[in-house]
């Protein structure tokens, strides 16, 4: 299977969810378009561009040619992105810059403890300096108060 | 013409203020910087700084962030010329005869050329827009919802034709980000769109997060485990003067690049690196020895280097002008604008005559900035290359959380840039471009109202559309990218091969 087949199967199936969804909003007539309206058009364009894909670009590489050397960094890096997300607010900006810079110093770059833990703390810390104090954008403190 | 020359004097005092001068400065100096690091684009260096410009009144704000802008343009030749690699997409030009010139010693003369051919694009295209944003916008205060759905209609598949690799696949992303513009409260009748219960996401999703996602963590997930790391060639600054010869064969290169990159810059799409593109292959088919070209040309490194300069002058005109970004950078721009209270559009230059006049003047001396700065400065700004890539990724992934973060103070936008950012990886795995994602997720809002009050205006018929005149130049336009679209399925030829041309280039970056 090549990589544009399948990217048009998922257009398709994309497509088809939001089309299912807006089941929900009122699409309601030419002269009033409602919510659903666009949306609803949108989906079914993106469907055919799916289709076309599907239908016109059978020569693409396979999609076993995609060569994957930098996923274990990338898993990392996105496992990092969204400790973030749901930590940032809960232990705020210093302590999860510290956890997620040491784990990629440390831990994915293997780097020595002294250097990771100079960059880490030097940075987590720099930053919140520069961008709380000098730049005033407010950063969370979490509910340590960190 | 005296109304013109009264207003740039409202905004050189402007942009002389003092804080105004120093937010021009730090501007050219961080943009620099952003386009000397190769991974960290203009867009992402925007999108960063974009929260600490909240504090700032919109006028300093925009002239930061418009200096980031053109201040990157300048700093992407420098890793060409240098290390063959692009800083950012715009430089991939210059790496073919910027790099060889260097290997023969000559990349003092092929630096300041690059420096001094931005300078020249980079003013004479700041007159441009001058000259032209304002009655652009005189013009498009008689556009209705009807011309206006036109016109991003238009804009939006020049985009998708412009932006390189295949026009379904760019199609698709362009629908993609008008469907992720529509997450969140629907502003004519108040329902809530695709936002599962989470009140966060009422607002909709922001350009930032997404911008950011796109293209900073999406470019670390690319390159953060490759071990390559290339040689960084070392100027010799005393060399820096280019020859006669050298400026002589310069001089048309510049003013052909200038004006190429201008007026690319305001058709929508990848209008920097298109430019790039163009002006490369213009000054090798004026050229009186095209042999050369490959092995060391300064008009090879002329060319383009003014292009991209002027382009990205170029696309600031619809968006000042119309309020209708032309590429995800102005997009962003756009943005910081709107988070500061200030409605773009065509009434934009004439309710903030301060800002606009004052961002005028900011770029007039931005160039000068850059052009004293840039060459004397460059044997710092190489040391930035030297700071390994598993050091710099950690911190551009710090930037990217914080720059995200502050934006709406929420989390829920971290997790939308951790998202896209996925997102953006996978589609780029896949060969899609990002680009018009963010330009669909920005006028999304935009075109749904107009064409719902057009609808509403027409009693539902279509016929709108093509009855009024402006409204059908437009949608002609439209029909003929579409026609442009298809005739790679029937013939293979020059057509698509500049169109996969554009996409390494951009996958190169």
């Amino acid at each position: 299977m090549t990589i544009d087949r399948i990217s048009g199967i998922v257009l398709l199936v994309l497509a088809g969810y939001i089309a299912f969804e807006t089941r929900v909003l009122p699409l309601g007539t030419h002269k009033v378009p409602g919510p659903g309206y666009l949306p609803l058009l949108l989906a079914s364009i993106l469907g055919i561009l799916g289709i076309l894909l599907i239908l016109l670009k059978g020569k693409s590489p396979s999609l076993r040619s995609l060569k994957w050397p930098e996923g274990l960094h990338a898993a990392a890096i996105v496992g990092c992105c969204f400790f973030a997300t749901f930590s940032i607010e809960v232990l705020g900006y210093r302590v999860t810059m510290m956890i997620v810079l040491g784990f990629l110093f440390g831990v994915v770059e293997r780097m020595k403890i002294w250097w990771a833990l100079g960059l880490t703390f030097g940075l987590t810390f720099g930053s919140y300096w520069v961008f709380n104090n000098f730049l005033r954008v407010i950063l969370p403190q979490g509910g340590l108060g960190i | 013409m005296a109304e013109t020359i009264q207003n740039l004097m409202l905004g050189f005092s402007t942009a002389f203020a003092p804080g105004n001068f120093f937010y021009a400065i730090m501007g050219c100096l961080i943009g620099t910087m952003v386009g000397v690091l190769p991974g960290v684009g203009p867009l992402a260096g925007i999108s960063l700084l974009l929260p600490s410009t909240f504090g700032l009144d919109p006028t300093a704000g925009l002239i930061l962030l418009c200096g980031v802008f053109y201040g990157a343009m300048y700093g992407g030749s420098t890793t060409s010329i240098l290390m063959r690699i692009p800083g950012e997409a715009a430089s991939v030009m210059t790496c073919i005869d910027g790099y060889a010139m260097a290997l023969k010693g000559r990349a003092g003369p092929a630096l300041a050329i690059a420096a001094i051919g931005s300078y020249v694009a980079g003013t004479v295209s700041v007159v441009g827009l001058m000259f032209l944003a304002p009655p652009l916008a005189r013009f498009a205060l008689r556009f209705g919802p009807p011309e206006y759905f036109s016109l991003l209609a238009l804009g939006l598949l020049v985009l998708g034709y412009m932006t390189g690799g295949s026009m379904i696949k760019n199609l698709a992303m362009i629908v993609l980000g008008l469907l992720l513009g529509m997450i969140g409260i629907d502003h004519m009748s108040g329902y809530f769109r695709f936002s599962y219960g989470i009140v966060a996401l009422g607002d909709g999703i922001g350009v930032v997060p997404v911008a950011v996602g796109l293209f900073g963590i999406a470019e670390i997930l690319a390159t953060a485990g490759n071990p390559f790391r290339p040689e960084v060639l070392k100027p010799k600054l005393k060399d820096l003067i280019p020859s006669r010869q050298e400026f002589r064969d310069s001089i048309l290169p510049i003013g052909r690049g200038t004006v190429l990159g201008f007026l690319i810059g305001i058709i929508p799409g990848s209008a920097h690196i298109i430019s790039t593109f163009m002006s490369y292959a213009i000054e090798r088919r004026v050229s009186k020895h095209p042999e050369k070209f490959g092995k060391g040309a300064i008009e090879g490194v002329a060319g383009p280097e003014s292009a991209n300069n002027a382009a990205s002058c170029g696309a600031l005109v619809p968006m000042l002008a119309l309020g209708v970004p032309t590429g995800p950078v102005p997009a962003v721009l756009l943005a910081a604008l709107m988070v500061h209270g200030i409605s773009p559009g065509p009434l934009f230059i004439k309710e903030q005559p301060t800002i606009f006049w004052g961002l005028i003047a900011s770029m007039y001396l931005g160039n000068v900035v850059l052009l004293l700065l840039n060459l004397p400065l460059v044997g710092i700004f190489i040391n930035f290359l030297r700071i390994p890539y598993r050091i710099l990724y950690p911190m551009i992934l710090m930037f990217c959380v914080i720059g995200v973060y502050a934006v709406n103070t929420s989390f829920v936008d971290v997790g939308i840039m951790s998202v896209m950012g996925l997102l953006g990886y996978l589609l780029r795995k896949c060969n899609f471009e990002t680009a018009p994602v963010v330009l669909g997720v920005v006028l999304a809002p935009i075109i749904e109202m107009s064409l719902r009050q057009s609808l509403a205006m027409s009693n539902g018929s279509y016929a709108i559309f093509y009855q009024r005149p402006v409204s059908a130049v437009f949608l002609v336009g439209a029909l003929l990218m579409i026609l442009l679209a298809l005739k790679p399925l029937i013939r293979k030829g020059m057509d698509s091969k500049w169109r996969e041309q554009l996409a390494k280039a951009d996958d190169n970056e």
